[in-house]
């Protein structure tokens, strides 16, 4: 069995954000950037079925402009067996990254494919979700827990107020959730090895997919600031406050 | 115009969650019409009915839907599909899971998580873990959206009822099977719907000194949430994580317990009201964003907290 992992290079999650003064976007110039870590939990635990023997090939996938294939080299260096980099330097939304995708998946038929819940950047929680509706295939997302037993794949997924389990046909996606598992580091000879690892280079045209976007930003602000309050000496203090002065206890 | 509001309920109540995003699509010009789904629940239907702003419900009265998964439930909406022209839920764990599936159905880009409706084509979400917001159109003619709770003031129900129409199931695919369900029990209230909530950080140590919090909880009839690092830390289940990856919560009072504030949690809970900090480094960054900070050791200040209440 294939399984394909779709890869997102994005704002390093340490880093802090700062908003363009034009109010067109976030800074992302000179700023580092890193594979989103739902992304990370996905190749890792694609790396741990195939470790289980439940796979034999891990695909990592990136849509993005030429630095994408440093992405895509991060997960080979985890462990991953090839990459396929779509170059375009357009800002793909999620519908046409999931109408590339399942492209991918048509001519790959992989049997999983395990992506990230969202990404940290735009924070859109869909392209899973979306590349499952094109494919006809079912959906676990927001996974904590991923068995495979057969043509079925067990998920335990992490909804409001506590975990819900499906049991879901193959070939089906899989969306990560944080405590799925714990990403690994690539190890040095490991980072050497992928440099030697295939990447497919591809186009969004060789997918027959029109990548123009249909969302328009029209302005990024600052969210407005909290200002601080002030410090209480001691429990008395704090309770008097919130009684008398906030009135909400 | 006419948009479809997705409501969810559970133990024969309408979730808080549908009654405050459904205001938000009473914001859009035209009627709404809900839908909800599953057999034996005239009460959630008759609450439902009810909701102010909604002129039409659809009841879909079928037990394969008592448990919701996302292959069926986009079927039954995608059928009706062509009478709408929005389609709305509110960003909880099933809207998250539903509405992008529907939004690919229909061949449109789904905009996640709107805190504002500016105009019929343009909205307000925020983006990396609150740090920026952006306002975005979107040229798509039909519009999925999902709505985070805590933006909008829930939906009153106690208009007359409206008209209640049932529907039926059809072509819905058997490519996924619910096997069951394991709900963190609690007399509390839960975290997305309380007055009041007391979270813990990395600070607390481990697990058991949770205990403490639930103790002030208690007092307060407040619930218990934590930071990412507890979470990760694995004190508490995952279900408990205030923040940009967890809940977005926005109480009267949040008080955040041996929590240095690292920027995912404070995209969480940064909408409070008042914001509480109790933590012994002062320069812990959390105490930027309260209202009252103690600079106090935690394990000393829970328990007089808990006498003092």
């Amino acid at each position: 069995m294939k399984i394909l992992v779709p890869v997102k290079r994005v704002i390093d999650p340490y880093v802090n954000i700062r908003v363009k003064s034009d109010q067109t976007g976030v800074e992302t110039e000179n700023v580092k950037m890193s594979m989103n870590p739902f992304c990370e939990i996905a190749v890792e635990e694609a790396i741990r079925l195939k470790e289980a023997g439940k796979a034999e090939e891990i695909i990592a996938v990136s849509i993005g402009n030429q630095s994408c294939q440093e992405t895509i080299r991060t997960a080979l260096a985890m462990g991953a067996d090839r990459g396929i980099h779509v170059l375009t330097e357009e800002k793909v939304e999620p519908i046409s990254i999931a109408k590339i995708l399942a492209k991918i998946c048509e001519s790959e038929s992989p049997g999983l494919v395990i992506s990230g819940k969202q990404a940290i950047d735009g924070d859109n929680n869909q392209t899973g979700q979306m590349l499952a509706a094109l494919t006809d295939m079912p959906q676990g997302t927001f996974a904590s827990k991923v068995e495979i037993d057969g043509d079925k794949v067990k998920v335990t997924r992490e909804i409001d107020g506590g975990l819900q389990t499906v049991n879901l046909n193959m070939p089906a996606i899989i969306t990560t959730d944080l405590r799925l598992n714990e990403p690994r580091y690539a190890s040095l000879p490991n980072i050497m090895k992928a440099k030697k690892k295939p990447i497919d280079q591809k186009s969004p045209e060789d997918y027959g997919v029109d990548v123009t976007p249909r969302v328009s930003i029209l302005k990024v602000i600052e969210p407005p600031k909290r200002q601080a309050g002030i410090k209480v000496e001691n429990v008395g203090d704090l309770v008097e406050k919130l009684k008398n002065e906030a009135g909400v206890i | 115009m006419t948009s479809l509001f997705y409501i969810e309920h559970a133990n024969g109540k309408v979730s808080d969650q549908s009654l405050k995003a459904i205001t938000a699509a009473s914001q859009i010009e035209g009627d709404v019409h809900g839908l909800i789904v599953g057999s034996n629940i005239d009460e959630a239907v008759a609450e439902a009915s009810k909701i102010n702003g909604l002129s039409k419900l659809l009841h879909l009265d079928d037990a394969a839907f008592d448990n919701v998964l996302a292959e069926k439930l986009t079927q039954v909406i995608f059928n009706i599909a062509g009478d709408y022209d929005y389609f709305l839920a509110a960003a909880t764990t099933t809207g998250k899971n539903v509405m992008p599936r529907l939004a690919a159905k229909l061949d449109v880009s789904q905009i996640s998580e709107i805190v504002a409706v500016e105009s019929a084509d343009t909205f307000i979400r925020t983006i990396y873990a609150g740090n920026a917001i952006a306002t975005v159109q979107t040229s798509d003619a039909k519009k999925v959206l999902t709505v985070r709770p805590t933006a909008f003031k829930a939906a009153t129900t106690d208009s007359a009822e409206c008209e209640v129409a049932k529907i039926n199931a059809e072509n819905i695919p058997s490519i996924s099977e619910f096997v069951g369900e394991e709900l963190t029990k609690s007399d509390r209230p839960e975290l997305t719907s309380a007055k009041t909530i007391i979270s813990g950080g990395r600070g607390m140590q481990n697990g058991e000194n949770f205990e403490l919090l639930d103790k002030v909880a208690e007092k307060l009839g407040a619930a218990v949430g934590a930071s990412r690092a507890a979470v990760d830390a694995g004190f508490v289940p995952n279900d408990y994580q205030v923040g940009q990856t967890g809940k977005v919560v926005a109480p009267e009072l949040y008080i955040a317990v041996g929590i240095s504030g690292a920027i995912q949690h404070l995209a969480g809970m940064k909408d409070s009201k008042i914001i509480v900090a109790i933590n012994k480094d002062e320069e812990a960054p959390i105490f930027d964003v309260a209202d009252y900070g103690l600079v106090a050791d935690l394990f000393q200040v829970l328990p007089e907290l808990e006498q003092a209440l």
